[in-house]
């Protein structure tokens, strides 16, 4: 069976006063149905980018999707028509955002984000919707229902408005739902509890997901696979216990020993990862790693290393050293 | 009176209370209720520590520490600074004090005129306070705390637009030490930044600390930044103190259920540790603090309330040494 949806060689550029961007530059990677997986990097790194590619919400101009190929469900949404699109988004892929309040209507109540919805893509009338409406806010856990479907968001929670999002995200029975840092507005507690609610609300309807964080704690909470991203590309993809227990790319294992532990004992110092993020307007044939990387080698400049095999089936790593890693590792340590 | 120099905390919280008035009305305004920010609380910091702040948003963190710098004028308590109360202070004590208390804010795109080249940025204060006020030697001044917050002295010339967000901060951490403070609030300083940078900052925040003995109170929401760089930590809920011992009791033995609960609502980096903990997210949601839960603020979402947390405010008491928790149902 082809995976649920299958991004390949994703291309998408920018047009900016410094010059062209180019924020995706070839990713590919695949969901299957009913799974989570995250996706991680750093500002620029091109993560929510990608995503947004995916649902054609690209802002053109400056933006624009340039090569490669979105397989969702059998359908290349690159060929379809916008209003083909358009039945998509929200019916077959649910959307949650970083921010609840810019991306609900403030002036529709909570009833009305949700009914609209199911109206528009499932021709439900009226009665229906705001039946399904107060069963979908009873499903994300929001406390008395039925008076909240008559509020308006500036009403509401930080926390609760993301629980709305999500129910309007799940309205239509999505197979897949786009989750670009749902949680990094919100407070540690909250932010808890609203993973916890996808997680098994995803895992209950059987929705896969796709996961935008830099959070490496929540990846490791929540996904089960991971596809790491720096500069527009994949540096690194695998199951998450080998992404974070056998690392083959030299990004990888600097994030993951800069960031303070709570469960480990606490170090003298932090070990960060030197030098600045990659100015995207200025890059050269070379791995965009390099100039930080503790491993570069000369062959580095000269070409982009490829994702390729390395470790277990399925864990790919974009470094030309990726087989050497383990070992330089442990001297340089 | 006055305990002796050495013993004498550096700054001294006592009572602080803040409570920002809620009116209606636009011709005739009335107070109709305040938001208790600040909620009555206490704590010193000494001379080359760093405490910890810590709490979600609303706790009343930031409040605290614009207090402390007299951003903010307290409803009730005093806060005191090298032994003076800097709310009785007389102007022109206000601006010495001004020198030796500095702040570092989360977000450098905004902390920094987008004008200003970046050494002016950092040369200002120099001059406002008649420090230096030769041009030349100001400007060797600017070049040596660039390169001392490790930037190129050459940035002197650039606009902050042009630098990376890890960058623009370093230039806020360099203008905060133009004056050579004594203390610095640290008010979400490593935030926003990449998780890459992040370990940079906090780093260099460390090495400042040793070479200028510098006391820094580090308001922050990540727990384990907080745990890395803080000698001891107070944790507040809903402008109150709930916890506050060192760092590593603090995190080892957490006491108070709200400490519980921030902690383990922290996901680990490591899936087989997650995969291995049992983890139950905290009910609820922070209540508003115009109208507080009586008692414990923190009751309507403990694990452990009982009937008496609705009704006595518990205070804080010292369990284990030098660790103070504010709950009636736990013992030492």
């Amino acid at each position: 069976m082809p995976p649920l949806l299958e991004v390949r060689a994703l291309h998408t550029e920018f047009r900016t006063g410094a010059g062209l961007v180019r924020a995706v530059d070839g990713i590919s990677y695949t969901v299957e149905a009913g799974e989570t997986v995250a996706i991680v990097g750093e500002s620029g790194s091109g993560k929510s980018v990608g995503a947004l590619s995916i649902l054609r919400l690209i802002p053109d101009p400056p933006g624009r999707i340039t090569g490669g190929e979105i397989l969702f469900d059998g359908k290349d949404l690159r060929r379809l028509t916008e209003p083909e699109m358009r039945e998509i988004r929200g019916r077959d892929i649910g959307m949650v955002f970083q921010e609840p309040m810019t991306s609900l209507n403030p002036v529709l109540t909570i009833a009305r984000q949700i009914t609209e919805t199911l109206e528009q893509h499932q021709g439900a009338d009226r009665d229906t919707a705001e039946r399904r409406a107060l069963e979908l806010l009873e499903m994300v856990g929001i406390a008395d229902p039925a008076r909240r479907l008559k509020q308006y968001p500036h009403q509401l929670s930080g926390g609760m408005r993301q629980r709305v999002m999500i129910a309007v995200a799940l309205a239509c029975n999505p197979k897949l739902i786009i989750a670009d840092e749902p949680t990094t507005a919100l407070d540690v507690t909250i932010q808890a509890q609203i993973l916890e609610l996808m997680k098994s609300l995803t895992v209950r309807l059987g929705v896969a997901q796709i996961i935008i964080t830099h959070n490496l704690g929540v990846v490791a909470r929540y996904a089960s696979r991971v596809n790491v991203m720096y500069a527009g590309r994949i540096v690194e993809a695998g199951s998450a216990e080998a992404i974070y227990h056998n690392p083959r790319h030299p990004y990888t294992m600097a994030l993951l020993k800069s960031v303070p532990r709570l469960d480990q004992p606490r170090r003298a110092r932090l070990d960060p990862v030197e030098g600045q993020p990659p100015d995207l307007t200025r890059l050269d044939g070379g791995c965009a790693f390099r100039p930080r990387c503790r491993f570069a080698v000369e062959q580095c400049a000269q070409a982009q290393p490829p994702l390729a095999p390395a470790g277990e089936p399925g864990h790919l790593s974009a470094c030309f050293r990726s087989a050497e890693l383990a070992v330089l590792q442990d001297v340089a340590a | 009176m006055n305990a002796p120099i050495a013993e004498r905390p550096l700054v001294e919280v006592r009572g602080l209370a803040m409570h920002f008035p809620i009116s209606e009305g636009i011709v005739i305004t009335r107070k109709i209720g305040a938001v208790k920010a600040v909620d009555g609380i206490d704590f010193a910091i000494k001379r080359g520590e760093t405490l910890g702040l810590v709490g979600e948003s609303g706790c009343g963190k930031t409040t605290t520490g614009r207090c402390i710098l007299r951003l903010e004028k307290p409803t009730a308590g005093e806060i005191l600074f090298d032994g003076q109360d800097v709310n009785r202070m007389e102007r022109r004590d206000l601006v010495a004090l001004r020198r030796r208390m500095q702040v570092i804010f989360q977000d450098p795109y905004s902390s920094l005129n987008p004008r200003m080249k970046v050494g002016d940025i950092i040369g200002e204060p120099i001059k406002v306070h008649g420090v230096e006020p030769d041009a030349r030697r100001r400007r060797d001044k600017v070049r040596e705390l660039l390169s001392v917050c490790g930037l190129d002295p050459k940035f002197s010339d650039r606009y902050p637009h042009e630098m990376s967000g890890g960058q623009r901060q370093r230039v806020g951490i360099a203008r905060a030490l133009a004056l050579d403070p004594e203390f610095i609030v640290c008010d979400e300083a490593v935030s926003a930044l990449d998780v890459s940078i992040q370990a940079q900052v906090v780093n260099l925040l460390e090495d400042l600390r040793e070479r200028f003995g510098l006391t820094y109170l580090f308001i922050a929401h990540d727990l384990s930044v907080v745990r890395h760089l803080c000698q001891r930590v107070a944790v507040m809920y809903l402008g109150r103190i709930v916890e506050m011992a060192d760092s590593d009791e603090l995190f080892d033995n957490p006491m108070h259920p709200y400490t519980q609960a921030l902690l383990s609502a922290v996901p680990i980096p490591d899936p087989r540790v997650e995969a291995a903990r049992a983890f139950q997210p905290t009910r609820g949601e922070v209540p508003s603090p115009i109208n507080p839960p009586s008692g414990c603020v923190f009751h309507p979402r403990c694990p452990m309330a009982v009937d008496g947390c609705k009704q006595a405010r518990p205070v804080l008491r010292e369990l284990r040494p030098r660790h103070w928790v504010a709950c009636s149902e736990v013992n030492g």
